[in-house]
């Protein structure tokens, strides 16, 4: 498991690779989250593109990160899901809030 | 029916042991030769089933977890999981999506997707016993996925 960040003028861009599971949730979390607060942006993405496995703990992480954006006044975007996450963030209605993009 | 083969899997509740659950787990059922996505729905409830275990049944405690597993000819299989902690009061509640006791991180959405992901969910629960569910997941045959009588 592993987070790389990187900022681009108001836009934080947080690539997650591996899984995000309970055990590497906590991680993931606190590491989007410091530079959330370093950087105050308008934008957080979370680039899932190499993203191997997710279960509900993702959904969790995801739901966590749009209610501190909001709190923020900014934006959530989840960005490249792979293919066989997409039932998982189907089932749990992530599209009716707007943040997926195709 | 019987059972053309099964296994028996024992670990603690350590939070890292649940990447090792859902990989054991399918390279097990990996003999009924699954497709990809039918392999990933098991490896999805096998990671909800075992979080709970770890997040909620040993919520304060480490405590030991039981599976075992059981694939049939006709390319069925069972997999029950198994904890000794808290126990689920009302568990009708426990499995309605949403609901969490879990805190501000937690989703709800667990038995949700045991449901979806899996053909059949049972839960039986005693507080302050355990817990133990059983899933069942259909893996439909190579020949019949081909479209070719055998
Ligand atoms: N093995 C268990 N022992 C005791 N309580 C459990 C167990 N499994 C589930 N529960 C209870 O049932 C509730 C719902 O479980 P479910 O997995 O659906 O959601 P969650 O674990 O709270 O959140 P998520 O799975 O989305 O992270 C839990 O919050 C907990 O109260
Ligand atoms: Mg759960």
């Amino acid at each position: 498991m592993d987070v790389k960040i990187k900022l681009t003028g108001n836009t934080l861009t947080a690539c997650i690779e591996g899984d995000i599971d309970h055990h590497n949730a906590k991680e993931i979390r606190e590491c989007i989250d410091q530079k959330i607060e370093e950087e105050s942006p308008n934008l957080l993405e979370l680039d899932f593109s190499k993203v191997q496995f997710m279960d509900s703990s993702g959904i969790g992480l995801i739901m966590g990160r749009y209610k501190l954006m909001h709190i923020l006044d900014g934006k959530l975007q989840v960005i490249n899901i792979p293919e066989n996450i997409k039932k998982l963030i189907k089932l749990a209605g992530l599209a009716s809030l707007n943040i997926i993009k195709e | 029916m019987k059972p053309i083969n099964e296994m028996k899997l024992e670990f603690v509740s350590k939070s890292s042991n649940e990447s090792f659950a859902r990989a054991t787990v399918s390279a097990f059922i990996a003999q009924l030769d699954p497709t990809i996505a039918e392999l990933a729905d098991i490896k999805t409830a096998i990671s909800e089933a075992v979080t709970n275990c770890i997040v909620h049944a040993y919520k304060s405690s480490i405590g030991k977890i039981y599976i075992t597993v059981q694939i049939f000819e006709n390319g069925k299989s069972i997999i029950k999981i198994r904890d000794k902690g808290c126990g689920i009061n009302n568990i009708k509640q426990a499995m309605e999506p949403l609901f969490t006791t879990g805190g501000d991180e937690r989703a709800g959405l667990g038995f949700a997707v045991m449901q979806s992901f899996m053909d059949k969910v049972r839960v039986s629960s005693k507080p302050n016993k355990g817990t133990s569910i059983t899933l069942e997941k259909n893996i439909i045959p190579r020949f019949i996925k081909n479209g070719q009588p055998s």
